[in-house]
């Protein structure tokens, strides 16, 4: 497969692009799914690759990432990858139900769809393509407005693989479910993914979405994921994102809410070159509640970037959102938070949150939270702040004998804690408490594993410092 | 000689607030400091413990025979200094546990002694807990956070109890308690007395003193000592209030 360039800015080139590649990407396709992928390429067409002329773009520029060049694979392997190969769970206590992309393409022991007894149904977006058209038609592209979003759109366009599930009306998951991203290709590859979380009424489901490198080369994720939350449904839907310092993550999220419903997002980057989360969040119902949460570690030249739009278009909404970040050498934090109360959603609540420690003065944060209130009876606001480590709190762990980079580290620490303890899964807040240590002492690298699925897990960190490690 | 302070100056943003004090203080020996606010009692407990945004514009302090002002804060504490804070700061996120046993093994580690396991520490933290009656579960807890004015109070008493330390300033570790938390502040420090260490109660009042008693008092006022004697200072003091100090300095 070629390696291209400047040409992955220009739409003509993607135009082209899927139409040399159409009897491919369009192979398990619907009349229906077909439509909505030309509506998608003509809306990206028009759209055109975002430049730093953009609002939403202003501080991040993807453009350079993409001239990069990449290479694409449009067809599944030949062979059918073995998750064994890659994946051995070894989290204590942390049992979930596991499905795992591969360079983009599903991967499986048995059916590319289980239907679980209790009727859930988790797996393949392209199985689910042609086991399911329905469900498929009912929802995906049906609940989220993303018309004005390129790389949503460019995605909805080519994207032939992804998760698919599904929880029926009033089932409670007992297990979590984790959906894992795992790229190892010889070349740069680009990969455009899409998911779809269908959650029935009264339902609840946590969900862990892991993006991870399992070598050094350099990748670029382009995916959507949808989120229906039926009424009174809850979902936890949690997002680590451990990718190397080549590679980039553009992640678009809509998630629906449907009345009396909750939902928390959690998006926890501790590592890569780009990560850009773009999470739009439109409460539809009434008394329904939409939160979010973030944590960011980056280092080096690695950038975060964290945009959060909630629509509040109902009343007696809540939500709130805690994006916190630190920042090492060059690194750049980057968050936009955005509350939209529209004009008839009275007595919403709504709360957002930057904070950021730049440990460096070559660091860099933009932060920008933003309300938008057209009702007049709600309780809204923002906040966001840049600043080091707290002196006083400094001078007191100090002053109890405490060496001054452990004392950095314990706030550090607490600083980060204040996000994980909003984790409701024990066992992975306990896993991601020892990751976060572990990165703040630099000791987190990019192993050749994933996180979560360490062939050789290293012996679980406990915080009692160590002078000689750090 | 535990602490010698010799014509110490202190100043902040330019300010000089200390304007020459001379004190000593050995083993075994409680210093009561009294004094009206703002007359930079607090200034003077945090040079000792070795906060940065004081200058030192002239003077000494020796303590251990060595330049205190040459070692960094956390030096200082390994050496057996303790301050008590006046507004303990509250660390959400770091739980009392991490934080007393990272103390703990920091100082350790400087002394060339192992590190104490979880069990010696758990052990040694439930000691010191009964020593200042706390009930309530510290180890998970966030430093300070959410504390009444007394379980900050309380919770200072308890790190000194953890620490051992050779000098402990008490920066008004009386103010805002109760009569119920004052007695037990006071038992605290009495328990810890011993020939081998000694205590500066930086008061604003007299009652600590009933409970804890002095073998000195020092009248500061306006960044001097301005009057030093026994016990029966403070009491003098309480009966007849700062105004008669103030006429005493200006009529010199």
């Amino acid at each position: 497969m070629e390696i291209l360039n400047q040409s992955f800015i220009d739409t003509s080139f993607w135009e082209e692009i899927f139409s040399q590649h159409r009897s491919i990407i369009t192979q398990y396709d619907t009349p229906w799914i077909t439509q909505m992928r030309l509506d998608a390429l003509e809306k990206f067409s028009s759209l055109g690759i975002p430049d730093q002329s953009h609002e939403r773009w202003k501080n991040t520029d993807i453009r350079k990432l993409l001239t990069k060049g990449w290479t694409f694979q449009f067809k599944p392997p030949e062979k059918p990858v073995k998750v064994e190969d890659f994946f051995l769970c070894e989290v204590q206590g942390f049992d979930t139900l596991l499905i795992t992309l591969f360079n983009g393409w599903y991967t499986y022991k048995n059916a590319p769809l289980r239907i679980l007894p209790d009727g859930t149904v988790i797996g393949s977006l392209r199985a689910a393509l042609v086991e399911a058209p329905e469900i498929i038609e009912n929802y995906l592209g049906q609940k989220a407005d993303f018309s004005q979003n390129a790389f949503a759109s460019l995605c909805a366009a080519f994207a032939s693989e992804g998760f698919f599930i599904y929880v029926p009306d009033g089932v409670q998951l007992q297990k979590p479910i984790q959906m894992v991203n795992v790229v190892n290709y010889s070349e740069p590859l680009l990969m455009q993914t899409r998911n779809l979380i269908i959650a029935g009424k009264g339902s609840s489901l946590q969900l862990l979405h892991c993006d991870d490198s399992n070598n050094n080369e350099a990748a670029f994720t382009n995916s959507l994921t949808e989120i229906y939350v039926g009424e009174g449904a809850t979902v936890d839907y949690y997002k680590l994102q451990n990718i190397n310092d080549h590679s980039v993550i553009e992640h678009n999220a809509y998630i629906y809410q449907e009345k009396q419903s909750l939902c928390n997002t959690y998006s926890i980057n501790l590592h890569g070159g780009l990560i850009r989360n773009e999470t739009y969040n439109y409460l539809a119902g009434r008394h329904s509640e939409g939160n979010h949460f973030g944590l960011y570690l980056m280092d080096k030249n690695q950038q975060a970037d964290n945009l959060i739009f909630v629509d509040i278009a109902a009343t007696d909404c809540m939500s709130y959102a805690l994006f916190k970040g630190v920042l090492d050498d060059y690194a750049h934090g980057v968050f936009n938070g955005h509350i939209l109360v529209r004009k008839d959603s009275q007595h919403t609540q709504a709360y957002q949150s930057n904070r950021n420690i730049l440990l460096t003065d070559k660091a860099l944060v933009n932060t920008k939270p933003f309300l938008e209130i057209y009702a007049d009876d709600v309780k809204c606001s923002h906040g966001a702040t840049v600043g080091q480590l707290d002196k006083d709190a400094m001078f007191y762990l100090r002053s109890r004998g405490i060496d001054q980079d452990n004392a950095r580290l314990l706030l550090m620490y607490a600083f980060a804690a204040e996000v994980l303890n909003r984790i409701n899964i024990p066992a992975l807040k306990d896993r991601l408490d020892d990751l976060v240590k572990k990165r703040l002492r630099g000791e987190l690298s990019i192993c050749d594993q994933c996180v979560l699925h360490c062939k050789s897990p290293e012996k679980p960190v406990v915080f009692d410092i160590d002078l000689s490690k750090i | 000689m535990l602490l010698q302070i010799k014509n110490l100056h202190v100043a902040i943003e330019g300010k000089e607030i200390i304007k020459g004090i001379d004190l000593i203080v050995n083993e075994g020996e409680v210093h009561a400091i009294m004094g009206p606010n703002g007359t930079g009692k607090s200034t003077l407990a945090s040079v000792i413990a070795g906060r940065e945004d004081y200058e030192v514009t002239e003077g000494e302090i020796i303590y251990k025979g060595k330049n205190l002002l040459e070692m960094p804060i956390e030096q200082r504490a390994r050496e057996g200094i303790f301050l008590s804070f006046q507004y303990p700061v509250e660390i959400p996120g770091v739980s009392m546990a991490n934080f007393m046993r990272t103390a703990l093994n920091d100082i350790r580690r400087y002394k060339g002694l192992e590190p104490l396991s979880g069990s010696e520490f758990l052990l040694k933290m439930e000691e010191k807990k009964q020593l200042v009656e706390i009930q309530s579960q510290l180890t998970n807890r966030s430093v300070n956070e959410g504390f009444s004015g007394g379980e900050k109070k309380k919770n200072e008493i308890f790190q000194m109890a953890m620490l051992e330390p050779t000098l402990a300033i008490l920066d008004e570790t009386d103010s805002g308690l109760d009569i119920d938390a004052l007695r037990i502040v006071a038992n605290g420090v009495n328990k810890l007395r011993r020939p081998d260490n000694a205590f500066i109660v930086i008061t604003h009042y007299q009652r600590l003193l009933e409970y804890v008693t002095p073998d000195f008092v020092h009248v500061l006022f306006d960044g001097r000592i301005v009057k030093s004697g026994k016990k029966e200072l403070a009491l003098e003091l309480e009966e007849k209030g700062y105004e008669w100090i103030k006429k005493e300095v200006s009529a010199l």
